[in-house]
């Protein structure tokens, strides 16, 4: 086997997220496919990592994580926010923006 | 040797090998791979699938799990211990706790309301994983090194060494992030009181002013025959009390009259009990419903 | 009687002006008297409506009085000091260009100064009973200050440029006079004709003084006059016709005359003092003063001949056939200045006379215009002649003021007129070349013009005072009874006796006074230049005896039609130039087919074109820009869903074209 199977499947996993995103109407399951998305590219840094023999893929990686749990902290705060006065966690009922 | 001699060294060289002809796996790997593999992208599309929330983030965090492990594969210890203590036990705790705030029954309707955006977004993800998967297959690179030389120092150690070396800089700043993150998450739950806060205080003259029964309620009627709780107890003036009765017993139509419980003669005697004339039928019994205690209870709903 | 002495430039003969000295340094009074009396009517308000009249006439009366005293020290005067300038303000510096504001103080300057305030003066007076009863009198005596200011600035005024501002002065005090009842719709179109066919005029006026100045770099009288002499004939053709042209706007002269009849619709007083005295004059004196011009330009003197002849018989067949009075004096007067234009483009042998009939005709004229206020002021108003007749008995000293000036404009020696005229039409008939048609034509015409003039002034005369009585009055009439308001004619009061009375002397008086010894002549030649008259191509006493005979026909026949036979109330049918006349033989038409349908036609195109081409396309570009925001704003949608398709579309597009490409 080769290394770019761990890139295929970060690719599929990826695809997996955006489409999550794209279809799924609940909030903190758009929230989900967004930490998918996160999770293969992390994938496919950490293979990076391997290929080159060098830790700065995973060093990436790394603050990705650290990144994304900061995400999801304001993230699931404006969720929580929006749930309380919309008593709605749908991301189709926030459509505030248009016009 | 430095990570960043490391980066130099990549050149794709004379001998030019696209990334899938290259490959240095055990066997080992090769099967935990072909074992995880599929097991994650189905969770993902459990993901994409589920109805109920919980099982998505259950199965999103069956895909990290297995994420953790390759990670360990892929010579990255100290990642996967991370991810599984970042990710699997804070992140999605953290989306747990959401969930049980928002309505852990608040299942998601899978019925479309944009006109074309399911089709639009298979669409474009189909595209994109056609293209990402394009992508990887197509790159050319060089043959994988692996990271022996690099985790000779045990991984984190390794890690350690480009963090706190090459990217001290990134670290403060992502360590910034994540304090602003947290005040963020404070700021944004926070909600402005708009009145003044009800207390012990309030909330008895409210219920004066409101006029209800201050007293406990009276307790069900005890009789010869009958001493539970759906027959109403008598009140001073022989009147039964419609509030003695469990309000949950009333609102389902279970409650006894007094008439069932009243003191009956056995079957070919009733000639001998003399009928108290002055007393007369009592009021309220019967098979119409009490009228209005005296004591102004509060309604049936 | 040589053509080389009679064909001198005037300026070159004349002398050029000094600066002026004395009495004269005051001349600038003449304009800031009327003028200060026209600021204070009409900023005063009406608080001035008590006295403001009066305050009118002091104005236009001290005007006079300062006009009167200049001249006597001008009489007084040596002739090489009889043309002064008056030194103002410098008025417009730019460049080499410098331009001063003075007054012109010379012999013809002063007789229209006297001309303009003594019958501004009498009219003045005459105004204060005739408009006693409207309330804007004081705005009407404004206007009329105004208007001799404007006039006298004109008269007055060292350089074409300040003659300019005094033309389009009179200009606008003619607008606002004639539309002075604006309240009623067809005053204000009056007004609006008599000011939009000016301002035709007074391109020809701008267009004269650009030429003027590209030429010789100045505009004031003194450069341009000394320059004109030998200056290239074609631009002083040029210059002469636009000044024509301006000439024909003001003074009412074919093909720009279409707006003096209906500028009758101003009160008579103005139609006295601005339709026939002064203002529409202006025309003959701005040929008149710019003779140097003219000499250099034979062709354009021969053009301001032929419409002058033209003109006059235009104007004298429309005189024929109107039954409004005051209208038929419109004609008249049109056909009079006709008769000034004639003599002025005779070249140097008719300017002086053309000033003197000026003068005269703006006695006789403005007196006969005052008596028919007269009459309509008995009259209720009434303007058609066919509902007057027999009138003498009852405003008896109308009728004899009136007398004189027919008389006069009909050139019956001794009166005013038969001097002026009759002078005019031997001119006519001599030129200074002496051969060729044009002494038969011009003065065939100037005669001819004599005969209708006595047969329409005495109609009108006729069908005023004489015949039989066609008004509803007291007494049964012969004629059909109309419903109408039941007349009693009575005669005006003193204050519009008096101007009327005096008037009438003058119509008698002045002609021969002013004639005795070729007096007028000579008091002009300072200005206008020594000229001797050639004879005539036929002898004198022939031409004045062939005058007064058509004359007396055309009296007669009008006597006999008119006085001795009853008129028609209603009016006859009539021939076709009976009707043709009547409508001002359809000029209003040709106007309008001519001119103002293909103007509207081209506006309209245009504004079509504008609208649909120009607007159409940036109204286009408007609509397309905001039809393609109406439809990607339907992608604004509000869901983040649908963003984030769009963002991943993105991402698909750009990764597809690097991965193709391999950039």
């Amino acid at each position: 086997m080769n290394l770019s199977n761990y890139l295929v499947l970060s690719a599929v996993l990826f695809t997996i997220g955006t489409s999550v995103v794209l279809l799924r109407r609940n909030a903190i399951i758009v929230f989900m496919g967004i930490e998918l998305m996160l999770n293969a590219s992390n994938l496919a840094f950490v293979t990076f990592a391997r290929m080159h023999g060098d830790l700065t893929g995973q060093v990436v990686a790394f603050f990705v994580m650290v990144v994304a749990a900061a995400e999801v902290v304001i993230g699931l705060a404006i969720i929580v926010a929006i749930y309380r006065t919309r008593r709605s966690a749908s991301v189709d009922d926030a459509n505030l923006l248009k016009s | 040797m430095s990570p960043t001699a490391l980066v130099t060294q990549v050149d794709p060289g004379p001998g030019l090998a696209t990334l899938v002809e290259t490959g240095r796996t055990t066997g080992a790997e090769e099967v935990l791979f072909w074992v995880l593999a599929p097991i994650m992208v189905i969770a993902a599309l459990g993901l994409v699938f589920a109805r109920r929330t919980v099982y998505a983030a259950m199965s999103v965090v069956l895909v990290m799990v297995c994420l953790a492990i390759l990670y360990v594969a892929q010579e990255a210890p100290f990642l996967g211990v991370v991810q599984v203590i970042v990710y699997t036990g804070a992140v999605m705790m953290l989306f747990l706790f959401v969930l049980m705030l928002v309505g852990v029954d608040a299942s998601d309707s899978l019925v479309e309301t944009i006109s074309g955006q399911r089709w639009i977004g298979v669409v474009f993800s189909l595209g994109l994983g056609a293209v990402l998967v394009g992508v990887v297959l197509t790159a050319r690179g060089v043959a994988p090194r692996g990271l022996e030389g690099a985790n000779a120092d045990t991984n984190p150690v390794g890690v350690a060494r480009v963090i706190f070396g090459d990217y001290v800089f990134a670290l403060e700043v992502v360590g910034v992030l994540l304090i602003t993150a947290a005040l963020g998450a404070l700021v944004l739950t926070h909600r402005q009181r708009l009145e003044k806060r009800m207390g012990q205080r309030e909330r008895a003259e409210a219920r004066v002013a409101e006029g209800a029964v201050l007293t406990p309620l009276p307790a069900p009627g005890v009789y010869a025959r009958s001493n539970a709780m759906d027959a109403p107890a008598l009140g001073p003036d022989g009147r039964p009390l419609d509030s003695s009765v469990p309000r949950v017993l009333r609102v389902r139509g279970q409650e006894r009259s007094v008439a069932d419980v009243a003191a009956r003669p056995i079957d070919g005697t009733e000639h001998l009990i003399e009928v108290d004339e002055g007393l007369g039928e009592v009021p309220g019994t019967g098979s119409t419903p009490p009228e209005r205690g005296i004591t102004g209870e509060e309604p049936i709903r | 009687m040589t053509s080389a002495l009679a064909s001198v430039p005037a300026a070159a003969a004349a002398g050029s002006a000094i600066p002026a000295t004395g009495v004269f340094e005051y001349a600038w009074l003449l304009i800031a008297l009327p003028l200060a009396g026209a600021a204070v009517l009409l900023l005063a308000g009406r608080r001035s409506d008590a006295w403001g009249h009066w305050l009118g006439v002091l104005a236009s009366g001290g005007a006079f009085v300062v006009g009167a005293l200049l001249t006597v020290v001008m009489m007084g005067a040596p002739l090489e000091e009889r043309v002064q300038d008056v030194h103002l303000f410098d008025w417009i510096t730019a460049g080499a260009f410098d331009l001063a504001a003075g007054l012109r103080v010379d012999p013809l300057s002063l007789s229209f100064v006297l001309l303009v305030t003594f019958v501004g003066t009498l009219v003045h007076i005459y105004s204060v009973s005739y408009m006693e009863h409207d309330a804007h009198r004081r705005r009407f005596f404004a206007y009329l200050n105004l208007f001799i200011a404007a006039m006298l600035l004109l008269v007055l005024a060292d350089s074409y440029v300040l003659l300019f501002v005094g033309w389009e002065g009179v200009g606008l005090a003619s607008y606002l006079l004639i539309g002075f009842w604006n309240h009623e719709k067809p005053n204000a179109v009056a007004a609006k004709k008599a000011f939009v066919v000016n301002r035709v005029g007074d391109v020809g006026m701008l267009v004269a003084i650009m030429l003027l100045f590209a030429a010789f770099g100045a505009t004031d009288f003194e450069t341009v006059f000394s320059l004109a002499d030998g200056a290239n004939e074609a631009l002083l053709t040029a210059a002469g016709l636009m000044l024509l042209l301006a000439a024909c706007g003001k003074s009412a002269q074919f093909p720009l005359q279409s707006w003096l009849g209906d500028a009758m619709a101003g009160p008579t007083p103005v139609s006295a003092l601005i339709h026939a005295a002064t203002m529409v004059t202006a025309g003959v004196y701005l040929v008149v003063r710019s003779a140097p011009v003219y000499a250099g330009a034979p062709t354009a003197l021969l053009v301001v001949a032929i419409v002058g002849a033209f003109t006059l018989l235009f104007g004298a067949v429309i005189g024929c056939a109107k039954d409004d009075i005051k209208k038929t004096l419109a004609a008249s007067t049109m056909s009079q200045i006709g008769y000034m234009m004639l003599a002025a483009g005779l070249g140097p042998i008719g300017y002086a006379f053309a000033i003197f009939h000026l003068i005269t005709h703006g006695f006789f004229k403005a007196g006969m215009f005052l008596g028919a206020g007269s009459v309509m002021h008995g009259m209720h108003n009434e303007v058609d002649m066919r509902r007057f007749g027999g009138l003498r008995r009852y405003m008896k000293i109308t009728w004899i003021t009136f007398a004189a000036g027919w008389l006069a404009i009909l050139g019956i020696p001794p009166f005013s007129g038969f001097w002026s005229k009759d002078l005019i039409i031997e001119s006519a008939f001599a030129t200074a070349s002496g051969e060729g048609w044009q002494p038969w034509v011009f003065g065939t015409v100037a005669l001819l013009g004599a005969g209708i003039t006595a047969f329409y002034m005495s109609r009108l005369f006729f069908m005023t005072f004489h015949g039989t009585q066609r008004w509803p009055g007291h007494r049964v009439s012969q004629t059909e009874t109309v419903d109408e308001p039941v007349q009693d004619p009575h005669e005006s009061p003193a204050l519009m006796m008096w101007p009327m009375i005096i008037l009438a002397v003058g119509s008698v008086a002045l002609g021969g006074v002013l004639a005795f010894g070729n007096a007028f002549e000579r008091w002009l030649d300072p200005v206008l230049g020594y000229t001797e008259h050639p004879d005539p191509v036929l002898p004198i006493p022939v031409i004045i005896g062939a005058t007064l005979l058509l004359v007396l026909l055309g009296a007669f026949l009008a006597w006999r039609q008119y006085a001795a036979a009853p008129v028609a109330v209603v009016a006859p049918r009539g021939s076709v130039l009976t009707r043709a006349a009547r409508r001002d033989l359809y000029q209003d038409e040709v106007n309008e087919t001519l001119l103002m349908r293909p103007g509207q036609y081209l506006t309209r195109s245009l504004v079509f074109g504008d609208r649909q081409v120009v607007d159409g396309t940036f109204t286009g570009l408007a609509r397309l820009v905001g039809g393609s925001g109406e439809l990607v704003r339907k992608v604004q949608n509000g869901y983040v869903r649908s963003y984030a398709s769009t963002m991943v579309a993105g991402v698909v597009v750009l990764t597809a074209v690097v991965l193709a490409f391999r950039i």
